[in-house]
C-alpha cells in the first residue's frame, strides 16, 4: 500500500516536470524540469529492482547528458531570453495528435492480457555480477558492447569536430 | 505490490509529453530535451517487462534486458553529444536555434 502511494506521488512529480520541460517559457528552466523528471525516472528504476540502472541513470542522464543540455543552452545564451512564444503556431494540433496516441495506446494495451499482470518473483542480487560477465563473453553480448563503445567514441569524437570553432573565434 | 499497467501508463504517458515536446516546440535544443523523455520512457518500458516477466527466471536469460538498456542509454548519450554540437555549430552560423529558420538548404 504504502509503495502504490509512494509510486504515484514519483509518477506524479516526474509527469508534472515533464510537462514543465516541454511548455517552460525559459529554457534554462526547462532544463532543471528535465533533471527533476530524470530523476523521477531513476527512482522508478530503483522501484521496479533494478538498482544498477538507477545508479546509471543519475551518472549518465543527470551527470552528463543534463549538463550537456544546460552547457548547450548557456552557449546559446541570447536566444535563450527570446521573449516570443516558445511553441508553434499549430501546437495544439500536436497537442490533439499526442492526446489521440496516448488514449489509442492505452486503450490498445488494455485489450492484452499481460496488462494486469503482478511483478514475478525478485531478482537475484548476483544477476550484476553475471551482466558483467556476459557483457564481455564473446557467447553473449560482446560484440554490441564493443560496437555501443565505439558508437559512442566516434559520436564524442565527432561532436568535438562539429562544435569545434575552426574560425578561432572571430565571426 | 504495483500492478504492470501503472508503469505502462506512466511509461506512454511520458513518451506522449516528450513527442509532444519535440513536435510543438520551436527551440531545437527544447526538441531534444522532448527526445530524451521518449527515451527515458522506453527505458522503463524495457525495465518494467524485465521485472515482471524476466527477472525471476534463470531459463529466460535475465540479463539480455540489461544489455539491451545499456544499449539505449549508450545511443542517448551519442545522440545527445552529436545533435547538441549540430545545434551549437548552427548557432555559430546562424545565431539561430530555432528549428524553423535552419533551412539554410530551402530552394
Amino acid at each position: 500500500m504504502i509503495l502504490q502511494i509512494l509510486f504515484i506521488i514519483i509518477a506524479v512529480v516526474t509527469l508534472v516536470s515533464a510537462i514543465f520541460v516541454v511548455t517552460a517559457h525559459k529554457l534554462m528552466h526547462a532544463a532543471l524540469w528535465l533533471v527533476l523528471a530524470l530523476f523521477g525516472v531513476a527512482v522508478l528504476f530503483a522501484f521496479l529492482e533494478a538498482s544498477f540502472f538507477a545508479v546509471v541513470q543519475v551518472l549518465v542522464y543527470i551527470g552528463a547528458i543534463a549538463i550537456l543540455v544546460i552547457f548547450a543552452v548557456m552557449l546559446t545564451r541570447r536566444v535563450m531570453d527570446d521573449s516570443g512564444p516558445q511553441l508553434i503556431k499549430g501546437w495544439w494540433v500536436a497537442l490533439v495528435g499526442v492526446g489521440a496516441l496516448f488514449v489509442g495506446l492505452l486503450a490498445a494495451l488494455g485489450t492484452w492480457v499481460g496488462f494486469q499482470a503482478g511483478p514475478g518473483p525478485s531478482p537475484d542480487p548476483a544477476l550484476l555480477t553475471q551482466l558483467g560477465s556476459d557483457l564481455v563473453d564473446p557467447t553473449k553480448y560482446a560484440i554490441p558492447f564493443e560496437v555501443a563503445s565505439i558508437l559512442l567514441l566516434a559520436a564524442l569524437v565527432g561532436a568535438i569536430y562539429i562544435a569545434a570553432d575552426k574560425k578561432g573565434g572571430k565571426e | 505490490m504495483i500492478p504492470l499497467y501503472w508503469f505502462l501508463a506512466f511509461s506512454i504517458a511520458l513518451f506522449c509529453i516528450g513527442l509532444f515536446g519535440v513536435l510543438a516546440r520551436k527551440n531545437a535544443i527544447a526538441m531534444l530535451m522532448g527526445i530524451e523523455l521518449m527515451l527515458n520512457a522506453v527505458n522503463i518500458n524495457l525495465i518494467a517487462f524485465w521485472r515482471y516477466f524476466f527477472a525471476g527466471d534463470a531459463q529466460l536469460d535475465p540479463t539480455r534486458a540489461f544489455a539491451f538498456v545499456a544499449i539505449v542509454f549508450v545511443a542517448a548519450a551519442a545522440e545527445t553529444a552529436v545533435g547538441l554540437a549540430l545545434i551549437i555549430s548552427v548557432y555559430r552560423r546562424r545565431t539561430t536555434v530555432v528549428a524553423n529558420d535552419m533551412n539554410l538548404m530551402k530552394g
